[in-house]
């Protein structure tokens, strides 16, 4: 099997792996680099399970090739909070209840982080825009959105806008 | 299976690449890499084309709007230009997949795909868009229009040309445009009905109309009759259901189990026209 050093940004850090030419970041997310945390649902870019972060944009990482991810900044659901001091976000899904089997949160998440990094004001139609491609066979998606604007405004208060 | 995966900076070194070996271009990959999972697509060699930086850009040059092949669905969406100058294109574009998919996905890949009711490529048709392609003889244009073979099938081979952008005049004052769609969901969803409208007014009479609808043939059609039917006709309500009336007895939408029964396709398509005249109309008096 033909490989290659797959160079990015992870996480804030700089790392190297060597990836099949024919991986999807997803792939090299979670068996080159033990990263679990992101999600394989339909492998189809259609459930969003897989949802990351990549030079600032949420992509479906199960369609990616990896080494389209060559020198860009991409994030996963690890590099989002730490136990000890959680993300606005990861906080306010757990108060707000808006986590059940909990298979497409860390997608749900990145999409939302997205979304509040570029808006911290997001109205509920720029939500459901943003988790449009986010499917949750649990919640009824209520709750995520009720989270998401309670963390909107948490991250409002802590930039003091 | 793949062999090498490379990423030129230039156009020259895309076709440079595409000579060797059994290559093929990917720009967002949305379709492709299901394709190659799928085993549709063999590939030895795929040739990224993300960075090439001439291909990344939306720019206005002596009243054409060009488009580059590296430009996503969403970059296209939320341009200033384009929901200015060519609305119905933003509105088309806006609609596709979801957002994860529209930050990837590029506009002119929707296109090459030639999928039977690619939301870009009915709103692009409707604007008179060409695209401009670059192979080993040079360059060549070819409207979108005449760009689909058939289902899935383009004009153009992808291990050996390069469609570098596509472009169309950008709307005056006295045009206006509309693009409406019907489908299953908000988002995620495959269009079961897509319409776009490009008219321009003279007064209070019709000049000409462009119609495109879709999918109710292998590719995105012509409403050719209506827009004949309309010209030189004053903008009301008579006129707007004539038009509708036409277009419907122009289409002839199949039973789909995904996209519904023709029959009541085509009495929607008439109710899709009907919006999308009013809205384009509108635009065009403001
Ligand atoms: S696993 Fe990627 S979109 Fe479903
Ligand atoms: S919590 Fe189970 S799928 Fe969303």
């Amino acid at each position: 099997m033909a490989k290659t050093v797959l160079k990015m940004i992870l996480n804030g850090k700089p790392v190297e792996r060597l990836v099949s030419f024919d991986d999807t970041l997803l792939d090299a997310l979670r068996e080159d680099l033990g990263l679990t945390g992101t999600k394989k649902g339909c492998g189809k870019g259609e459930c969003g399970a897989c949802t990351i972060i990549m030079n600032g944009k949420a992509v479906n990482s199960c369609i990616v090739p990896a080494l389209q991810a060559m020198d860009a900044a991409v994030e996963t659901i690890e590099g989002i909070g730490t136990v000890e001091k959680l993300h606005p976000l990861q906080e306010t899904f757990v108060d707000y209840g808006a986590i059940q089997c909990g298979f497409c949160t860390p997608g749900m998440i990145m999409s939302a982080k997205a979304l509040l990094d570029k808006n911290v004001v997001p109205s509920r139609e720029e939500i459901k825009e943003a988790i449009a491609g986010n499917v949750c066979r649990c919640t009824g998606y209520l709750k995520i959105e009720e989270a998401i604007m309670a963390a909107a405004e948490m991250m409002q208060s802590q930039q003091g806008k | 299976m793949l062999k090498d995966y490379v990423q030129p900076k230039t156009v020259d070194g895309v076709l440079a690449s595409l000579r060797q070996g059994n290559a093929r271009i990917i720009a967002g990959g949305t379709d492709l890499m299901l394709d190659m999972k799928a085993g549709k697509t063999e590939v030895e060699k795929l040739v990224d084309i993300n960075c090439v930086d001439s291909l990344k850009k939306i720019e206005i040059v002596d009243g054409s709007i060009i488009i580059g092949a590296a430009v996503t669905h969403q970059e296209v969406a939320t341009s200033k230009l384009i929901q200015e100058k060519a609305p119905v294109l933003a509105k088309a574009c806006r609609t596709v997949g979801s957002l994860q998919i529209r930050n990837t996905g590029t506009m002119v890949g929707n296109v090459i795909n030639a999928q039977p009711a690619a939301d870009a490529a009915v709103a692009l048709i409707a604007l008179g868009a060409v695209a401009e392609i670059f192979d080993e003889n040079g360059i060549s244009y070819l409207p979108v229009e005449e760009l689909y073979l058939g289902v899935g099938q383009s004009k153009i081979d992808s291990s050996k040309q390069l469609v570098t952008s596509i472009k169309f005049p950008s709307l005056q004052s006295g045009q206006g445009s509309a693009f409406v769609r019907l489908a299953q969901r908000g988002a995620l969803a495959l269009p079961m009905l897509n319409v776009s409208v490009v008219v321009t007014l003279s007064g209070d009479k019709v000049d000409w109309l462009r119609l495109v609808m879709a999918p109710v043939a292998p590719k995105p059609v012509r409403a050719t009759e209506a827009e004949k039917m309309i010209q030189g006709k004053q903008v009301n309500e008579e006129t707007i259901i004539a038009t509708a009336n036409a277009v419907a007895s122009q289409a002839n939408p199949r039973d789909s189990a995904l996209r519904g029964s023709g029959e009541y396709r085509k009495s929607v398509l008439q109710t899709l026209v009907k919006r999308g005249l009013i809205e384009a109309f509108a635009e065009a008096q403001k």
